[in-house]
């Protein structure tokens, strides 16, 4: 036998870790200052969604309180966030329940 | 103060609207003192040797004492509803982080909209003329403004139009509703 012949690998044994991974999302929560008009015209600013989707989001916000208006990674909710904060919607980011 | 309107111009759109010289100096003092308070959380930042160190710009941990400051820069995370805990996220330090690391650049946005208003509000009143551009600072520091205003004068659902006369609080709230009209105006003339 030669030397310097690889040994066979022993096998590793993976532990399989079931990891739930659920993506972010990024929820708008209502208060008395914010406008109507004004929260419509940022949901299509920052989001790019059309007139009768931002006014649906908008009127979700107010008639139950929160509307949950994006999701995805933990960094797009992040900046999804950053961007709410700058326009002064009450914005926070959560695990998808 | 005009209601504004929208109207093209060689130059591209144009949001026009008049005020008198109170007005202007009104919205000038207020958006001046909100402008002085994010300036002064912006210097609170505790000095951080690992910021120093790798040049990165971190912010204030902590969320603000005044009540006004913490509505313009609320908390970022908010842990999720079905109390399921997270090892990374359920603890205070994920806000504190998060606010360290996002707040400096949401105070430079606040900062950089209410400047516009400020180089663009006529000096003793008169025409104001804004391109879209200017017009969207315009919307996002008046907000920031009845944001402040509105958290002081403890606006919620339930505040009625107008206070009783001998209520201190009567001049700042016809301030404030002034302000919801100049923004919500604004907002419909810019509205695509």
């Amino acid at each position: 036998m030669g030397a310097g012949q690889a040994m066979p690998a022993e096998a590793e044994i993976v532990e399989e870790v079931e990891l739930v991974d659920r993506p972010w999302v990024t929820v708008v929560w209502d208060d008395p200052v914010n406008l109507m008009h004004y929260v419509t015209f940022i949901f299509q600013k920052l989001f790019g969604y059309s007139k009768a989707k931002a006014t649906e989001l908008m009127l979700k916000v107010h008639n139950e309180g929160r509307a949950v208006v994006s999701s995805g990674s933990r960094d797009k909710m992040e900046h999804d966030v950053q961007r709410l904060h700058a326009a002064g919607l009450w914005a926070t980011m959560q695990r998808d329940e | 103060m005009r209601q504004w309107t929208r109207k093209n111009s060689l130059s591209g759109p144009k949001l026009r609207s008049e005020m008198d010289g109170h007005e202007a100096s009104v919205l000038r003092s207020l958006v001046a003192s909100v402008l002085g308070m994010l300036e002064d959380r912006a210097a609170q930042t505790p000095h951080d040797d690992l910021a120093e160190l790798t040049g990165l710009r971190t912010g204030n941990p902590t969320p603000p004492d005044v009540p006004a400051l913490a509505r313009l820069l609320p908390d970022f995370h908010r842990p999720d509803g079905d109390g399921n805990t997270h090892p990374d996220d359920t603890s205070g330090d994920l806000n504190g982080a998060l606010r360290s690391l996002h707040e400096p650049g949401i105070i430079d946005a606040k900062l950089a909209a209410g400047a516009v208003i400020l180089r663009t509000v006529p000096e003793d009143g008169g025409k104001v003329v804004l391109n879209p551009e200017q017009a969207e600072a315009w919307l996002y520091g008046l907000n920031d403004v009845r944001l402040a205003l509105g958290t002081t004068l403890g606006i919620d659902a339930d505040t009625p139009d107008t206070l009783d006369s001998e209520d201190p609080r009567a001049p700042h709230l016809d301030v404030y509703h002034w302000l919801t009209w100049m923004q919500d105006s604004l907002v419909q003339a810019l509205m695509p």
